[in-house]
């Protein structure tokens, strides 16, 4: 026993980077290659709901990334505690944990926010985004590259929703984070010009046009084919 | 790895009691921030009745305390539009009152708030009267609040709130675009009746013409259903306060 234990502290490699090339890759991948909604569809609920403007987009984006990132670092601490004939209600029940503490933080420090976001913050729980990386990786692998991969998925649905948000801000409300820039624009060229919103942007439709059209100019950059 | 039993249900139980600890910890912390944060809401919506939503957005929470505190009074009528300073041994006052919870009460036994806008620091100058309302949607209850200018009849400004409407449908009613609608429409008609305001089914029609209808929303007509009965029982509700206002002010004006 002790002999072994020797052995192993001799083979034992440099601890590995802090941010190695695998562990960057951990973070990278989600982004373009492997990003959850453009390339594995998941989590498309509320990237249409919350997306009509940038505001409520980042601040769901922000609870997604903290949720994402903590219950993949919790349950990831626990991989070899946790029963695996109750594995899931274990995940639920701390994914169910930590969104409904973001949303007491943001009753109580952005009210207003809370109550756009109203239903959709609870709905993190049932974000397939979040217990499918849980699944797929915090319960095979050590707590810090958990956190890696959870920030990147997170960070790879984040700037899908924000892009998507942007597009849905600027044509259907003419503004972009509540600032107008239609009607600055219009000003600039004369009081008879006016730039038309698309009230099709402001309804869910318009969230799926946008997500169509990103997914289709990233597959045909990056060639992907779905198999 | 095959667990026993006893191993799984002493998890469960650890990890329920520490996630529930932790839960209701952050509760205890947050409550009286969260209390604050409701409070200034209401002030809020009180307010969105008698002045723009973007000019209250512009504010700064001290400023909206402030600027509530210089320009509502606030009364609270018994059906009989007598006023109420006292039910069983208690004071009340307008803030205080649960609508909501009178909401479950008989009409007649219900307090009715009526907060009063005046002129900055002049409570006699009154501007126009914010009745509160409640009455229920399509999924769960709607809320809100009806600014009556001091003639007893034109419609001055609502807001409104909702508990579970759906997004993109029902819950439209709290945009400016859809409240705006109400501004200057009439709740008597010619013969003195209380008819209210009524938001029409469709959508995209003039009804500038038109003062008891407004134009509806297109998919939610069980929510303008829902608004329609609120704002019409609660006017009924009220109806003994707005005749007596009435009478006055038309004494005042001989």
């Amino acid at each position: 026993m002790s002999a072994e234990t020797l052995e192993k502290a001799i083979e034992k490699k440099p601890a590995e980077a802090l941010l190695s090339k695998r562990r960057k890759k951990l973070v990278t991948d989600p982004l373009v290659d492997e990003n959850p909604i453009t390339i594995q569809v998941l989590g498309i609920c509320s990237a249409l709901a919350v997306t009509t403007q940038m505001k409520p987009t980042l601040v769901m984006a922000i609870s997604v990334i903290f949720v994402i990132a903590m219950s993949n670092f919790v349950i990831s601490v626990m991989r070899n505690t946790i029963p695996s004939r109750v594995r899931i209600i274990v995940q639920l029940a701390v994914v169910a944990t930590l969104v409904t503490l973001v949303s007491e933080v943001l009753k109580a420090f952005a009210y207003d926010m809370y109550k756009e976001l109203s239903v959709f913050v609870g709905l993190i729980i049932t974000n397939c985004i979040v217990m499918g990386r849980l699944e797929a990786f915090a319960l095979g692998n050590k707590p810090y590259d958990s956190v890696l991969d959870g920030l990147g998925s997170a960070l790879g649905y984040s700037w899908i929703i924000l892009t998507v948000a942007f597009f849905r801000e600027l044509w259907g409300s003419g503004s972009v984070f509540g600032i107008p820039v239609f009607d600055t624009i219009s000003g600039i060229f004369g009081p008879d010009f006016k730039l038309a919103t698309n009230g099709l942007m402001v309804s869910p439709v318009g969230a799926f046009i946008i997500l169509g059209l990103i997914i289709w100019v990233q597959r045909t950059k990056t060639g992907y084919v779905e198999h | 790895m095959q667990q026993s039993n006893a191993y799984i249900i002493t998890f469960s139980v650890i990890l329920t009691v520490v996630l529930g600890l932790l839960l209701s910890g952050t509760a205890q912390l947050l409550g009286p921030r969260q209390q604050e944060a409701i409070a200034l809401d209401k002030k809020k919506q009180i307010l969105g009745a008698v002045i723009s939503g973007d000019e209250i957005a512009a504010m700064t929470p001290q400023e909206v305390n402030e600027y509530y505190s210089s320009h509502i009074g606030a009364t609270v009528v018994d059906i009989n539009g007598k006023e109420v300073t006292e039910q069983g041994g208690v004071a009340v006052s307008a803030e205080n009152v649960d609508v909501a919870k009178n909401y479950k009460k008989p009409a007649e036994e219900r307090l009715y708030p009526v907060f009063i806008y005046h002129e900055e620091g002049d409570p006699s100058a009154v501007k126009s009267y914010i009745l509160p309302l409640y009455g229920a949607g399509l999924w769960d209850a709607i809320w809100g609040y009806l600014a009556l200018d001091t003639d007893m009849n034109t419609v001055g400004g609502v807001t409104f709130a909702h508990a579970g409407e759906t997004p993109g449908l029902g819950a439209r009613i709290t945009t400016p675009e859809v409240q705006a609608r109400y501004q200057g429409k009439e709740i008597f008609d010619e013969s003195g009746d209380l008819v209210g305001v009524l938001m029409q089914k469709g959508e995209g029609k003039d009804y500038s013409s038109e003062p008891h209808k407004i134009d509806g929303m297109s998919g939610a007509t069980i929510t303008g259903t829902g608004v329609n009965n609120m704002v019409k029982n609660y006017l009924d509700h009220y109806k003994a306060y707005i005749e007596s206002k009435k009478s006055s002010s038309a004494v005042a004006a001989l």
